[in-house]
């Protein structure tokens, strides 16, 4: 019995807490003497992170500031009693705003949080977040309500006052009146404080500030436990000025689902829509991958992962982010050559200090370079690459442009799909772009004036002068089409047309004489035709890429979308991968005698039914076994079974219980159930 | 605390969405897409990203479509995948198929007489093998004619060789091993016969090839495709599943108890021992990585074969020995989540004073955590899916822990199934990095601790507690339970002893004048029946059984004991 005590289920170890030495993330990768991260690693980590977080700032500020907007309107009803207030009270209404989030739940963590971080600042030091697991019943709910209300309220006042609060939140009978008295006495507390004071907090929120309730995620609340509260708080609400907050994952006609007539007539609803996942993946790919500002980029493989994980998997941007983090840990961690992605002013000092194993390496990379000029040749190098990044994104959107309006989008819609088949491979070679460009071809003429326009206009909206000449040349073009009054051919061109039937008619008008305006189409489309030939050539074509491509997807589908079960499945059925042992090697997947014992077991197990009996398997299990160990020794010592084989025996099987493949089963003396299926 | 636990389990359904809806908020803006994919022109399969709309289309694109998407996802070109996923789902999760049950002895044969083809051949051993290797094809397809013809034959237990082998033919042995199916009613002979014609039917010419040498893979699984269906209803079409009928104990073989068997262990040789430790040796490499990225806020999960407990013990040794970390033994068998709760606040945190629930101290740890920001803590959990910690419940607070900015989780998974605990929002939570750390170690710590060790059954703790129990109680109940255990043990022999039925039982009691009524006996039972050590079964005539859940030889050692103290 002893031997069960003898260990602790768990310990915390500690040397001396004052002595023990905290490390930064910084200072750790300083300290790690194995491995020095690079100091552009922490730059490129924490630009990323900063940029991410702007983004998400503007993504969600439309949709806080109407909130805001519409909490204000609501609230300034209350205190002015205007009639419709009056009427509204006379119904019982509570102001509600329906907030449609989208499915990708995990990320309505951030918004809940920018929202009530915001209603805090701004209007109301009443803000609780209720989720539907903390509040089965309507007494939880109220009691999870008053005991953030209560907090709240901690925050606003000195903290003289936290212990009597902190006592009598476990005391107090959680009830409306009890709420009510509750708020009526902060209200008269924040209505006495000294002037000082009050100004200050007048400043940041409203009188009589409303009460705001977010439930997080309706769908999961209990119909009766939203219906209980909602009857109860419309019969006090001119005394509590309750705002409440819908967090709705799929549609607005869940609340109707979720509430009878009667209750949601006491709700008066206004909806808010935030921006769907996928509009928000694509604003992170546009501002993320799709700038020159970011030295580290990802190759066409990563991208697609990441992009895959995301529709087949979560709809998650925060996992596509940390997918994306992810990325940028693995390119510094495991190229050497990463040293060199940083930004281009920086890049010449990074390559002088470069040492000489880093040279090496990048000879290696470059076929013909003398040690002498190779740094310099590497600095240039660089460059080049910036400035091809520049002029490829520019002509991708330009590209895009064109692609985002033909019909059937055969080189997808997304700017994203575009940017993956570009970087994949040469994309003039492909079928698709030629059917691009043919439907192009067939554009109609005042499509093709304000795509030639938007072209345009992201042409002059870069910085550098490479794109001037081009830039001039289709406003030439614009201007040829102007001059083209006479001769213009009705467009055909609507997006409802079959592809085919479109290309029918363009083989019937070839025989025809063109007009000038198709010659001019024509035109145009070669000199799009001729831009994406010279600058959407792949990266991987590029030299130095591997500075700032990162190009190894399986990584990262190891490390975000793994799958254990298979890799328990090939290391019993195929031991050999891991343990690269001659005697393990078998051809036609096979097993040999000589595997370890549990893929022994395993492999025999899988010839079973739903009930093994320990006694047939235990006697395989030996024969496997003893014929592995000694061939020749056949009947003389196997009388009985072996005390040692007994024993490997009962720890492959407890092995495999462990795992999940079997448990012990009742229904027979000596026999196991088996779990699983498959994979013989 | 049960009404509470339901309460959240209701909490937790799910509400019905019509499809409609959630399709539209999917997919705003495919509606011409759809059109597209349907008309399948010069645009190729290979944009997945688009397939997320067609929903309605038909089979064969979706077939097409999943094959894409394991391209993709699966099996990119360049960078082999460590753990070779390139093996899809079908092939490790599919349908219960039937099988035959002399099948796993004839594996063994089979396995047993192989020659290793790919090691140089020993010229001593080889005639031999040569000779074998035929001799045994040979025999089990001879074999399958018999049983085809005499069902006697199928039903033996072990093909003549292998038992040859195992030893001297025991009659005692041979009589008794016939199969029979688990359930315990009574079974229509007819019927059981049919089924095994049925089952030796279909099986013969699958069973043929395997023999002989084996069929190339594709041509297999292709056939296996087509009787997929059938033979998904054959297996479940009868709930009877037929094994033999031998036990451990007529094995004669004694029971190995904990020390033997780790004694025993210990002084097996480990195959393959270079080999593992080149494995371990390369997931040790990767420590300063995993550091790393824990400090950039992901936490790292170990899964693969093998025990990783040394490997995370020598990660804890190497990198952590100068910071504050716990240690949580997830397959210890009293481990609870408001354990590790406790030592983190009272060991780490050095707080006196107890919580009311777990939630509670949770927030208190994330304040002390937020409010200190030079606070750093490394939880190591060994079997983060062991029965203690998988439940719903402890789940959520372990992803909550794990995601405060200053705790750096690291854990091992093991359980095939150990993914299911998580869903999307606790995945989110705990920001998991997944490592593959396949080490072929034993589990010896990890498994040390089942009760259900299947074959030795210590007994040493049934027998502690049985002692410990039986002590506390009055000297006539004691005698009461000694005449039940008795009679058990007299009727040991008896596979098919089912417990002494009440009213036997109440004669025997009366007549040792340790109760009066039945009424006596029965409150006594079921004081008996609340601390487990008797079990009580109705039979088919629907009299009481009584049975003492023990096996015998704990039962033999049992009343030893009580005769010494007597």
């Amino acid at each position: 019995v002893g031997f069960f005590f003898s260990l602790k289920a768990c310990g915390a170890l500690k040397h001396q807490k004052k002595k023990t030495i905290f490390l930064r993330v910084k200072d750790y990768a300083g300290k790690d003497r194995k491995r020095k991260m690079p100091w552009c690693f922490h730059i490129c980590i924490d630009e990323c992170s900063l940029c991410l977080q702007k983004i998400q700032e503007d993504l969600n500020k439309q949709l806080l500031e109407n909130l805001v907007g519409f909490l204000s309107r609501s609230h300034s009803d209350f205190q002015e009693k205007t009639t419709e207030w009056t009427c509204r009270m006379k119904f019982r209404e509570i102001p509600t705003a329906a907030l449609v989030l989208g499915v990708n739940v995990t990320d309505h963590d951030l918004t809940f949080r920018g929202l009530s971080g915001i209603l805090q600042d701004n209007i109301t030091p009443y803000v609780a977040l209720l989720e539907a697991k903390d509040c089965p019943g309507i007494k939880n709910l109220m009691q999870k309500l008053m005991g953030q209300l209560m907090k709240c309220d901690i925050d606003v006042d000195s903290l003289e006052d936290e212990d009597c609060v902190q006592v009598s939140q476990n005391r107090i009978r959680c009830s409306m009146s009890s709420l009510i008295s509750w708020y009526e006495s902060v209200k008269k507390k924040t209505d006495s404080e000294t002037p000082s004071k009050k100004r200050n907090s007048s400043s940041r929120h409203w009188q009589s500030p409303p009460v705001v309730v977010i439930f997080k995620d309706m769908e999961s609340f209990t119909t009766k436990v939203l219906q209980d509260f909602i009857v109860i708080s419309s019969q006090h609400i001119h005394e509590l000025p309750l705002v409440l907050i819908f967090g709705i994952a799929t549609s607005p006609m869940i609340i109707h689902r979720l509430l009878p007539h009667s209750v949601s007539s006491l709700l008066c609803i206004e909806l808010f829509q935030s921006l769907s996942c996928k509009e928000h993946l694509s604003t992170i790919i546009d501002k993320l991958l799709l700038t020159s500002q970011f030295p580290f980029k990802v190759g066409e493989k990563v991208l697609q992962v990441l992009i895959n994980i995301f529709l087949y998997h979560d709809f998650s941007v925060q996992n596509f982010i940390k997918g994306f983090q992810l990325c940028i840990v693995e390119h510094f961690y495991s190229q050497p050559l990463s040293v060199l992605c940083c930004q281009l002013v920086d890049t010449k000092k990074r390559a002088c200090s470069l040492s000489h194993d880093q040279c090496e390496n990048i000879r290696k990379l470059q076929v013909l370079s003398w040690l002498k000029r190779l740094k310099e040749e590497t600095v240039k190098l660089l460059e080049d690459l910036h400035v091809y990044h520049e002029n490829y994104v520019l002509i991708l959107r330009c590209l895009h442009v064109f692609t985002s309006s033909l019909p059937k989008y055969p080189l997808g819609k997304q700017i994203r799909e575009l940017h993956c088949a570009c970087l994949e491979n040469r994309v003039w070679e492909t079928e698709e772009y030629e059917s691009s460009l043919q439907l192009a071809r067939m554009l109609n003429k005042t499509d093709l004036v304000t795509m030639l326009q938007q072209c345009v206009e992201i042409l002059m909206s870069s910085s550098g002068k490479e794109f001037d000449k081009t830039s001039e040349k289709l406003k030439e073009f614009l201007t040829q089409f102007q001059n083209l009054e006479g001769g213009c051919v009705p467009s055909f061109l609507c997006t409802t047309f079959f592809l085919k039937t479109l290309l029918e008619l363009k083989e019937s008008r070839r025989s025809k004489k063109l007009t000038k305006f198709e010659m001019l189409r024509f035109e145009v489309v070669d000199y799009i035709d001729s831009l994406v030939r010279k600058y959407l050539i792949p990266a991987d074509d590029r030299t130095l890429h591997e500075v700032v491509y990162f190009n190894t997807a399986s990584v990262l589908r190891e490390h975000l979308n793994a799958a254990p079960r298979t890799a328990l499945h090939t290391a019993l059925n195929n031991p050999h991968w891991y343990l690269k042992n001659q005697a393990l090697k078998c051809d036609g997947g096979g097993i040999s005698n000589k595997a370890p014992d549990i893929c022994i077991a395993y492999k025999l197990h899988l010839e079973c039914g739903r009930l093994i009996n320990l006694v047939d398997w235990l006697e395989a299990f030996s024969t496997v076994v003893m014929a592995a160990e000694e061939p020749n020794a056949d009947a003389a010592s196997s009388d009985q079974v072996d005390d040692t084989i007994h024993a490997r025996f009962i720890r492959a099987i407890s092995e495999l219980e462990l795992l999940g493949f079997i448990k012990p089963s009742k229904q027979k003396t000596d026999h196991v159930a088996r779990l699983t299926w498959g994979g013989c | 605390l049960s009404l509470t636990e339901t309460r959240s389990s209701r909490s937790l359904q799910v509400k019905f969405v019509p499809d409609e809806d959630v399709l539209k908020h999917i997919t705003d803006d495919t509606g011409t897409k759809v059109r597209k994919d349907k008309a399948q022109l010069s645009v190729s399969v290979k944009r997945f990203v688009k397939k997320l709309e067609n929903i309605s289309d038909n089979e064969a694109q979706e077939i097409l479509e999943e094959k894409n998407y394991v391209a993709v996802l699966g099996i990119c070109a360049q960078g082999i995948m460590r753990n070779g996923s390139n093996i899809g789902g079908g092939e490790v999760y599919s349908f219960q198929t039937p099988k035959r049950s002399n099948k796993m002895s004839e594996l063994a044969s089979e396995l047993a007489c192989t020659p290793e083809r790919n090691v140089t051949p020993d010229p001593s051993k080889c005639p031999e093998k040569m000779a074998k290797t035929p001799q045994s094809n040979k025999h089990s397809s001879s074999n399958k004619v018999q049983q085809r013809n005499e069902k006697k034959e199928f039903v033996s237990t072990t093909p003549y060789r292998l038992r040859k082998r195992l030893g001297a033919p025991d009659p005692y042995l041979e009589s008794e091993s016939e199969y029979s199916a688990s359930c315990s009613e009574e079974e229509d002979e007819e019927e059981q016969k049919e089924v095994n014609t049925v089952l030796s039917d279909q099986k013969t010419p699958a069973k043929t090839k395997a023999a002989s040498t084996p069929p190339p893979r594709n041509s297999l699984a292709k056939k296996k495709k087509d009787n997929l269906v059938e033979e998904y209803f054959e297996a479940h079409s009868s709930s009877k599943v037929l094994t033999s009928d031998r036990t451990l104990q007529k094995l004669r073989k004694r029971r190995l108890n904990q020390q033997t068997l780790r004694d025993l262990l210990k002084n097996a040789p480990v195959p393959y021992a270079a080999e593992i430790r080149d494995l371990n040796q390369q997931h040790e490499s990767l420590f300063s990585k995993w550091m790393l990225q824990l400090h950039l806020g992901f936490n790292i999960v170990l899964y693969g074969l093998g025990s990783k407990r040394d490997l995370l013990e020598k990660f804890r040794t190497s990198l952590l020995r100068d910071s504050v970390h716990l240690v949580v033994n997830g397959y210890f068998p009293s481990i609870t989540v408001r354990s590790i709760l406790n030592s983190i606040t009272e060991e780490v945190l050095d707080h006196i004073g107890t919580f009311h629930n777990p939630l509670d101290q949770f927030e208190f740890i994330t304040k002390r955590f937020k409010e200190d920001s030079s606070l750093e803590l490394y939880v190591l959990i060994h079997n983060l899916d062991s029965q203690m910690l998988r439940g719903e419940r402890s789940q959520q607070i372990l992803a909550q822990l794990s995601s405060l900015p200053s705790i750096y989780l690291i854990a091992s998974i093991d359980h095939i199934n150990a993914p299911l605990m998580w869903d999307q929002a606790k995945l989110s939570l705990y920001n998991w990095l997944w490592y593959e750390t396949t080490t072929f170690n034993p589990y010896v710590e990890e498994t040390s601790y089942e009760n259900s060790l299947l074959v030795q059954q210590s007994g040493s703790l049934a027998l502690s507690s049985l002692m410990h129990v039986l002590h506390s109680l009055t000297l006539n109940a004691r005698g009461i339970f000694r005449l039940l255990a008795q009679h058990q043990l007299e009727k040991k022999d008896n596979p098919s002893y089912p417990g002494l039925s009440f009213q036997d039982f109440y004669q025997q009691c009366r007549e040792a004048f340790l109760v009066n009524s039945d009424l006596t006996l029965r409150a006594q039972l079921t004081e008996f029946k609340d601390h487990k050590l008797i079990r009580t079964k109705r039979g088919a005539d629907g009299v009481e059984y009584l049975l003492i859940p023990v096996d015998d030889s704990t039962l033999t050692d049992f009343l030893e004991k009580e005769d010494e103290d007597v």
